[in-house]
């Protein structure tokens, strides 16, 4: 490993043994990519003529406050996810690998894994908890249309934390033809930082925007955190500056029940998935379930970078309940004609808290995704 | 000397057989029952799992095997206990505990209460030799006796790091992959060479281990031992005794010896 793959005490690469080549090989496959202006082209090139960057930047015309909107839902796929398996892609062709494999929760990372296993001629197999199958059977077909298999993840809580389970255990067999795909800011290094250059693109698009319409920066930044990769990319390029950053975790039906997936704010330190991390566990440190309306935030880990940004205290955590999260989600398509992901709605509903109580102060939300995947979810809860 | 040291001297050239158990694996008790039906059917070694819920370099057999024993309740206090009654039977087999980082990380002084109650060895499946150091600090304090995994395509700079860090055995595995998804594997010789080369303790083999050829094999190649995990969990899944099993792999270790 040429790079440390620490953020402060968090992160690392806690991986059984045989896979240390898997990962060596893509931090040299990714580092030298960094310095190759054909694979910065390239990837540039599919960022904006397949997946259609640059994204918006909306200021909302009628919700109350001063809010921006930093529209990843307009990308292809529906979601920022698109930016990152393009990156992975490129790699996984640049390391000769034939076959791509990915974990999904709610099937977002599946589809754009699907997407680009197609556009890059890759067998592509995704790793789904049946529990989750049942549920997004739209999202299952999805990626078969586009020609991956998918495989249904019976063991343990048959949810995504099992799904990337298994898909380290797929890899760890098949590493010489295969790359995982992890779909987010999490996992061992380098996972975190590479999830992360690739994402960074939100950010800096976005600074550049609000620089141009506001004639300034934003007070504050803010974004949902799952695994953390659309939050990561936005704040990326405001590390530096002097502006609030704002992460917002599921809160799910209250912080202080036992159904939420805020690993920051109620997990423990400890090590899941090849990071040392917060981490949602029992005093024994078997790992719990987490919960949220929003699959996308349903992970009882997260990225170690957010747990750095925590601990250091340049990042503030927050959390936004279902039913926040579900108000916020209304109101956007009330007030704007935007539907925008459940995900993306708990940094909203978080944002226009904020804006309640400071209405002059310029806030930059990421809206990560669209929200075409909840309608009928949001139905039944709305009903 | 070590518990370790002393069994690979006592067995002169037999190559050690080393059973895995899953403990509290279906249920305490039969668990411990279990535990004594091994080493009566010869095992030299013993290795126990402390189940954790996210077992990522296990197959279906021990991820059941851990689901199971964590649905009858089990804690880590518990595994101690375990561990602390096996000792009091018997005092000179090496026990050796494998489980994964988060368990060990989620309790402080883990590897005080692991020698207290009688543990030699600690395997953490998801630390590799890169993010050994500072776990093996600490078992060395506490005297235990730190072991890493080696692989066929780990690199020489890792193997002597692995010597360096490791003590008890070094643990071979024989395929890239998870535990007991197919039998039998490559019996690296030159994994073997290379480790003796970087001076790093015995190499006992480990995953695909299920029936005597793989034994013949792993020995032929020049492992001191093996262990056998998924075949041995198998039987205890299905309500099986395990003594006739351990004694039947076991037996292969004395012939193949008398043969030399």
């Amino acid at each position: 490993m040429r790079l440390d793959g620490r953020f402060g005490r968090f992160g690392g690469c806690y991986v059984p043994e045989i896979l240390i080549p898997a990962v060596d090989q893509l931090e040299a496959a990714f580092l030298d990519a960094q310095e190759d202006f054909a694979f910065a082209a390239e990837l540039t090139g599919l960022l904006a003529n397949y997946a259609g960057r640059p994204t918006a930047l909306t200021r909302c015309r009628n919700l109350p406050g001063n809010i921006y909107l930093k529209r990843e839902d307009l990308l292809h796929g529906g979601a920022h996810k698109t930016n990152q398996v393009l990156g992975q892609g490129l790699l996984a062709k640049r390391m000769s690998k034939k076959r791509l494999i990915a974990e999904t929760g709610a099937g977002q990372h599946g589809v754009a894994t699907a997407m680009v296993g197609a556009l890059l001629g890759f067998e592509t197999v995704v790793y789904m908890g049946a529990e989750d199958v049942e549920r997004q059977q739209l999202n299952v077909f999805r990626m078969q249309l586009m020609g991956a298999e998918v495989i249904h993840v019976e063991s343990g809580g048959r949810t995504l934390k099992d799904a990337i389970n298994e898909a380290l255990r797929d890899w760890s067999a098949s590493f010489e033809n295969t790359h995982y795909l992890l779909g987010t800011a999490a996992g061992p290094h380098p996972f975190p930082t590479m999830v992360r250059e690739f994402q960074r693109v939100i950010g800096r698009e976005a600074r550049a925007q609000i620089v141009e319409q506001l004639g300034r920066l934003p007070d504050a930044v803010v974004a949902c955190v799952g695994g953390g990769s659309n939050a990561i990319g936005l704040f990326a390029d405001f590390i530096n500056d002097d502006v609030r950053l704002i992460g917002v975790e599921a809160a799910g039906k209250g912080l202080d029940s036992d159904q939420h997936g805020a690993t920051l704010l109620r997990g423990r330190r400890g090590i899941l998935h090849g990071a040392e991390t917060y981490v949602l566990q029992d005093d024994d440190g078997q790992v719990a379930d987490s919960w949220s309306v929003s699959a996308g935030l349903d992970y009882p880990a997260v990225g170690p970078e957010h747990a750095h940004l925590k601990d250091s205290g340049r990042a503030e955590y927050v959390g936004a309940t279902d039913a926040e999260a579900l108000a916020a989600f209304t109101a956007l398509a009330k007030s704007e004609g935007i539907i925008c992901a459940f995900e993306s709605a708990h940094a909203l509903a978080h944002a226009m808290k904020l804006a309640e109580a400071e209405p002059d102060s310029a806030i930059l939300v990421g809206l990560s995704g669209r929200g075409d995947k909840d309608v009928s979810q949001a139905q039944a809860l709305l009903a | 000397m070590s518990r370790y040291a002393a069994m690979f001297d006592r067995l002169g050239g037999e190559g050690a057989f080393g059973a895995f158990l899953m403990l509290g694996d279906p249920d305490p008790q039969t668990s411990a029952r279990l535990l004594d039906e091994v080493i009566a059917g010869g095992a030299d070694m013993i290795e126990v799992g402390i189940p954790f819920s996210d077992p990522v370099a296990d197959g279906p057999v021990i991820q059941a095997a851990a689901q199971r024993a964590l649905a009858a309740g089990i804690r880590v206090g518990d595994c101690f206990d375990l561990i602390r009654s096996l000792r009091e039977r018997n005092s000179d087999v090496p026990i050796g505990i494998l489980t994964y980082a988060n368990i060990v990380a989620a309790r402080p002084g883990f590897m005080r209460d692991a020698a207290e109650a009688g543990a030699d060895s600690l395997l953490i499946a998801d630390v590799p030799a890169l993010e050994a150091g500072p776990f093996a600090l600490e078992m060395s304090e506490a005297g235990i006796e730190p072991v890493l995994i080696a692989a066929a395509n780990t690199p020489v700079s890792t193997l002597r790091r692995i010597a360096s860090v490791s003590k008890a055995y070094t643990y071979c595995v024989s395929r890239a992959g998870i535990t007991g998804t197919h039998a039998g594997g490559q019996f690296d010789a030159g994994l073997i060479d290379r480790l003796s080369t970087a001076g790093a303790p015995p190499p006992v083999f480990g995953f695909g281990i299920s029936k005597p050829e793989h034994m013949r094999a792993a020995l032929a190649a020049g492992a001191k031992g093996v262990i056998c995990g998924s075949a041995i969990v198998n039987l205890v899944s299905r309500r099986e005794g395990v003594a006739s099993f351990v004694q039947s792999l076991k037996a292969v270790t004395r012939n193949d010896s008398v043969a030399e």
